[in-house]
């Protein structure tokens, strides 16, 4: 294997996916070809439009997908159908476990670990005192608003101290307000922990706001059309969307995805009206 | 007391004031039912002498049986078909039909095989009761998140653990609705086959007193039984509404 260079955390090498066709349908190019170098403790952002494989991306990258062809390498080890050490990924959807507290949710992955207990109780409250969930310890997750679910989510994966750190659209169920003081509290996060960040997100403002890079993807099979570098200070917060230069990243995103948004809804009219 | 459960109990009341009222009154006649202040007597007179306590503790024990093989081997059964989506496809047209088949008329095929011992009564038990345990177990199964999985597999859990902590607690309120019903299918299966040919247990007394003429004893061998089911049955609401509480943090 090729010697990889220090500051790269994660990467993709002429990386695709490409799922069977189901029964006589053909197969689907889900992904790629990407390349991709993460950066170690850079927030990077992937945006494209809907189905363009943002969430399929994440899923190889962290190990949860086999790739069709293509190298992933995670600290310079090879990733494929298993989840590295080190590694944490918080999902879209709620998933919190509701038989549990919300204590006893963030210890689940060190409880299965072999982890002392003192050092979970330890990790456990930095991490809830952290979210800003100390009080709701002895709280089932159906008492919680989604936020706060999201919020024991993360909580779950920054115990295991994970170096990078993966969101599959995070926020997407929660309010415009409710995302911008989540995104804060994801920078702060970031800031702190000095893991590298991947987030999936289909709001460009959302991406704009939170990166030092975005990705822009096409449709279906996503593949990165740009990068952009935000330029934004390692201390910055939701205040930053003020910004001149924020609405200029915004543009520049929408300027380039506009149209593969076009092809994916036009995409999906074809199909439509081939099977209706 | 809830204002539901009042009304509930008020109503039950009613009602066995009101057979007491027209057993009393000669509305309905000493021959057909008996009061029911006579039928708990007459329960107390029995239990006292301890005249039932071999059919008590046979009828109960194989009731038990009946109720954990159908528990444990429909949840396993459920884990094995849900892993096998063909052998699932299969099964299901079988499954939706299961209950339309009188599997009672197997009962006298048992006999012939096994005798007249607990172990026809048993496979009867089962066979009624297991497959309410293996839906039960499929369909919370399929309600599992499948980010669960997901989870599952970013922990690197293996699949023992994966079924212990994830998927069998998620999938909770629907086995445990298949519990309830193994348990009511057990008693049902039970007692009926005792009744219809058995050496012995409660059935079997009921059957016998009714052959006798003896109401009394038939009353309160039914009351006996009714008041077991009642407790068994208002046990697993009890449990079923706390972990529902639970779940719902408090907030069903």
């Amino acid at each position: 294997m090729n010697a990889v260079p220090r500051d790269i955390h994660a990467q993709l090498s002429a990386v695709t996916r490409v799922f069977p066709g189901a029964g006589n349908q053909p197969p689907v190019d889900a992904l790629g070809p990407i390349d991709l170098d993460l950066r170690k403790a850079e927030f990077f952002a992937v945006v494209g439009p809907s189905g363009c494989g943002k969430s399929t991306f994440l899923e190889v990258l962290a190990g949860l997908q086999r790739p069709t062809a293509g190298t992933v390498t995670f600290e310079g080890k090879p990733v494929s159908g298993e989840v590295a050490e080190g590694i944490g990924v918080v999902f879209q959807e709620d998933a919190s476990f509701p038989w549990l507290t919300v204590w006893d949710n963030a210890a689940f992955g060190l409880r299965r670990s072999g982890v002392a207990e003192a050092e979970i109780r330890r990790r456990v409250d930095d991490a809830l005192a952290f979210m800003g969930l100390k009080g709701f310890a002895r709280a089932y997750p159906s008492q919680l608003s989604g936020g706060m679910r999201q919020r024991v989510c993360i909580s779950r994966t920054l115990v295991l101290q994970p170096r990078l750190i993966l969101l599959d659209e995070p926020f997407g169920a929660l309010d415009a307000q409710t995302r911008l003081l989540m995104g804060d509290e994801v920078l702060r996060l970031w800031r702190s922990t000095g893991a590298t960040v991947l987030l999936i997100t289909h709001a460009l403002d959302e991406a704009a706001m939170l990166a030092d890079r975005v990705g822009a993807m096409s449709a279906r099979p996503g593949r990165f059309i740009e990068i952009i570098d935000t330029g934004w200070p390692r201390e910055r917060d939701s205040k930053i969307v003020a910004e001149p230069a924020f609405g200029e990243i915004t543009g520049r995103l929408w300027d380039r995805l506009r149209g593969e948004s076009l092809k994916a809804l036009g995409h999906a009219g074809m199909t439509t009206t081939a099977a209706g | 007391m809830t204002r539901v459960g009042l009304i509930r109990l008020a109503v039950i009341v009613a009602m066995i004031g009101a057979l007491e009222l027209a057993c009393q009154t000669g509305l309905i006649r000493h021959q057909t039912i008996i009061p029911p202040s006579e039928m708990a007597t007459s329960l107390y007179a029995l239990l006292a002498s301890g005249a039932i306590n071999a059919d008590i503790e046979r009828t109960l024990g194989i009731i038990v049986i009946v109720i954990a093989v159908s528990i444990v081997l429909g949840f396993a059964l459920g884990l094995v078909i849900h892993a096998l989506p063909r052998l699932r496809e299969a099964l299901d047209p079988l499954f939706a039909t299961y209950y339309a088949v009188p599997i009672f008329i197997f009962y006298p095929v048992l006999i012939a095989i096994f005798g007249l011992s607990p172990i026809p009564i048993v496979l009867i038990g089962v066979a009624t009761a297991v497959v309410a345990m293996i839906i039960a177990t499929l369909n919370g199964l399929d309600r599992v998140p499948r980010v669960l999985t997901k989870v599952a597999r970013v922990h690197r859990l293996d699949a023992v653990t994966t079924a212990m902590t994830l998927q069998l607690p998620a999938a909770a309120p629907y086995l445990f609705t298949g519990v309830k019903l193994s348990v009511s299918y057990g008693f049902i299966a039970v007692i009926a086959a005792e009744f219809i040919l058995s050496p012995a247990g409660l059935g079997r007394d009921i059957a016998d007193a009714y052959s006798d003429f003896n109401n009394r004893r038939m009353y309160a061998l039914i009351l006996f039984l009714l008041i077991i089911a009642t407790v068994v049955n208002t046990v697993l609401h009890v449990l079923d509404v706390r972990w529902a509480e639970r779940r719902a943090g408090g907030r069903t």
